[in-house]
């Protein structure tokens, strides 16, 4: 009997043992393509640029052999950025993708407390082993926008709107402004910014009052890139141009990371696309066929990394001569024949 | 009785307000056990769940400190900020204070501005007849605005996009428990218990404490007990807006190293529900404050783990709790309905 109760024993151990090893190592295959995507505040639906990332995202969802349990979490408020990049690193996730400058710095951190954990994050250039760093070359985007405003302006005068004051929004300000003034040096540029603090990011109304001053001073053309707020300066064009039906004083906008065309078709004159979308997509894909290279990565014009949106809603408002100086001067910055000055290098 | 109350409102808050996450179409059971585990299943989870509860420990009593003379400090919020930035400011320009002393220095300065900023509130109400709720929350727009001027243009700190002040000197250091596991929890710790313990002393034990009570009480009887009521009143609230201000030590000199624009998830505001659930005595402020820490931790969580429900929920769970405690109507008749039966 008592050996009976032995076998016994031992039979169950071992099973329950073998149970075990079976369920871990299923979670560990699990846990290996399980990829996390860290927000900011702007959310999934921003029409910009969280919701480009959330779209690359949910297309590599679709595409590869990713877990379900794969989610996406949107940071609320600053306090609660460290907590999830730490919770999430204890080896949870794969992958911890992680959106806007705002993580950047605490990922920093979390990297060399998990230096297993791996990361992508965008819009930095921080070099650590264990992070991709995707450093979006907004000057070189926004000089081609400053150059297209520049071509189409009717009356040499256009405007940019940025977000909050800091060096992200100036290095567009600035390749804007240097991408006109190659077209037209006599133009006439206004430059300002929604606020100075993260609630600049999310004020449309501020935006909006900016933007009509702006329009009745006879600007006919607003770069804007600002968050949330952008949203504020699409409602003053429809406002505008509402007012006055005469095409030649039609007013226009540019939208900014996603492609905003379809917003106001025919309206919006183009947008500057920072891929996010097809960056992060890229990013996952490496991961899943196991190539994941970390560094900086520099996404500007010759690695498709930014770009003019020419679709069907603003196909109308281009010529073919329009599009061949475009193209030309992509070509130039691709080649370094224009040399765009970068913010982050002439600014301090 | 007193004890009963306050624990049943939070059983009947959590248990509708987990009701509302089954229409959302989650298992109740599941994000209950999320709440559980997140504020205490690790080290570093109930570390956090500490560093939460800091603060809303100190807003708490700055709230219940005014209400005890009849005053509603909505303004904890601006005084915290102002407090943050000022510990914030003696870190960063006073780099020489040697080591032991800085973190008591800026102490001192945080509580100084928030006490001033509370101050000039009371002032106001005393001399000048203006409601305090009116004007608190004035002042929480203007200590937003005086915190994004000197974050933005005075103190800023060039090696980050981030709006945040220069970081402070190491002398001004909290050092972190490493029981914690990283979780930033320092020995401002006990400065949120100590000091809970001293409003309580001060309050019931100094005849300071009485007269502001008194004040609480009857107002007409506490002058005629020659009690100078403006006098009383501007310095409760500027001891409540020193407490308020004290939050400024763990979440700059501890947590952040810096002052963050926006730092603050309303810690003032739900100091409110905190002093309220506590019916404003300073120790039930110590259980509530970790209570309501522990909502704010497992509702980030919430976020992490589950699909339908945001963190958003802690607010549906505080604003249900609220309710609960502050039904007085109803809590008389389930009581005064059970003598009957007796």
């Amino acid at each position: 009997m008592q050996l009976f109760n032995f076998v016994k024993n031992i039979f169950l151990k071992s099973f329950f043992f073998s149970l075990f090893a079976i369920i871990s190592l299923n979670s560990y295959a699990e846990i290996n393509n399980k990829i996390c995507l860290i927000l900011d505040k702007g959310g999934k639906d921003d029409k910009s640029f969280n919701q480009s990332a959330y779209e690359g995202f949910l297309k590599a969802q679709s595409d590869f052999k990713i877990t379900k349990d794969s989610k996406y979490v949107t940071v609320k408020e600053d306090s609660q950025s460290p907590h999830f990049i730490r919770t999430l690193s204890n080896g949870d996730c794969g992958l911890i993708i992680a959106v806007g400058f705002n993580n950047a710095d605490i990922v920093g951190k979390m990297a060399q407390k998990f230096p297993k954990q791996r990361y992508v994050l965008v819009d930095s250039s921080i070099k650590e082993t264990n992070i991709r760093s995707l450093s979006f070359q907004e000057h070189e985007g926004s000089f081609l926008i400053g150059a297209i405003a520049a071509i189409k302006s009717k009356t040499a005068k256009i405007g940019f709107i940025g977000g909050m004051e800091i060096p992200l929004i100036k290095r567009f300000a600035l390749g804007f402004e240097s991408g006109a003034k190659y077209i037209n040096p006599k133009i006439k540029i206004t430059e300002t910014y929604v606020g100075v603090s993260p609630a600049a990011w999310n004020n449309p109304t501020k935006a909006k009052e900016l933007a009509l001053s702006m329009y009745n001073q006879e600007s006919d053309i607003i770069f804007v890139a600002a968050g949330a707020s952008s949203q504020g300066v699409f409602d003053a064009v429809s406002d505008m141009n509402k007012k006055n039906n005469k095409a030649e004083t039609k007013k226009f906008v540019i939208g900014v990371d996603s492609n905003q065309n379809y917003l106001i078709p025919g309206t919006v004159l183009t947008s500057m696309e920072k891929k996010v979308n097809s960056k992060i997509y890229s990013a996952v894909k490496d991961f899943i066929e196991n190539k994941f290279t970390t560094g900086v990565i520099t996404c500007g014009f010759a690695d498709d990394g930014v770009d003019w949106a020419y679709d069907t809603y603003n196909k109308q408002l281009f010529s073919n001569e329009d599009i061949k100086k475009i193209n030309k001067i992509k070509q130039d910055i691709i080649s370094k024949k224009i040399n765009v000055p970068d913010y982050y290098k002439v600014g301090k | 009785m007193n004890i009963i109350r306050p624990i049943a409102a939070t059983i009947i808050g959590l248990f509708l307000g987990l009701l509302v996450t089954f229409f959302a179409g989650e298992n109740p059971l599941n994000v209950f056990l999320i709440f559980a585990t997140s504020g205490f299943g690790s080290t570093y989870d109930f570390g956090m769940t500490l560093t939460y509860s800091m603060p809303l420990i100190l807003t708490g009593l700055s709230v219940s400190m005014a209400f005890k003379s009849g005053l509603f400090n909505i303004g904890a919020e601006g005084q915290l900020t102002m407090g943050a930035l000022a510990a914030a400011t003696a870190g960063a320009l006073f780099t020489s204070v040697p080591a032991f002393i800085a973190p008591i220095f800026a102490g001192i300065c945080a509580a100084l501005a928030g006490g001033i900023w509370g101050g000039i509130a009371g002032y106001l109400k005393a001399k000048r007849g203006a409601h305090e709720v009116i004007t608190t929350i004035m002042l929480n727009f203007i200590a937003a605005g005086i915190a994004s001027y000197v974050t933005v243009y005075l103190l800023k700190d060039p090696n980050t996009q981030n709006p945040q002040t220069i970081p402070i000197s190491p002398n001004y250091k909290l050092e972190t428990f490493a029981f914690f596991d990283s979780a930033p929890v320092s020995s401002a710790l006990f400065l949120s218990v100590i000091v809970a313990i001293l409003v309580w002393i001060f309050l019931y034990r100094t005849p300071l404490g009485y007269e502001i009570r008194a004040v609480g009480s009857n107002e007409s009887a506490a002058s005629t007990a020659c009690i100078s009521i403006s006098k009383t009143q501007i310095l409760n609230m500027f001891i409540a807006g020193s407490l308020a201000g004290l939050v400024g030590v763990g979440e700059v000199l501890s947590r952040a190293e810096c002052f963050k624009l926006d730092f603050s998830p309303g810690y003032g505001f739900t100091g409110i529900a905190v002093a309220f659930l506590a019916r404003g005595n300073p120790i039930a402020i110590i259980f509530s404050g970790f209570l309501f820490g522990a909502l704010q931790k497992g509702a980030s969580d919430l976020e992490i783990f589950t699909h339908n429900v945001t963190s958003d929920l802690s607010l549906v769970l505080q604003a249900l709790i609220i309710l609960a405690v502050s039904a007085d109507g109803l809590w008389e008749k389930i009581l005064s309905g059970k003598k009957v039966k007796l």
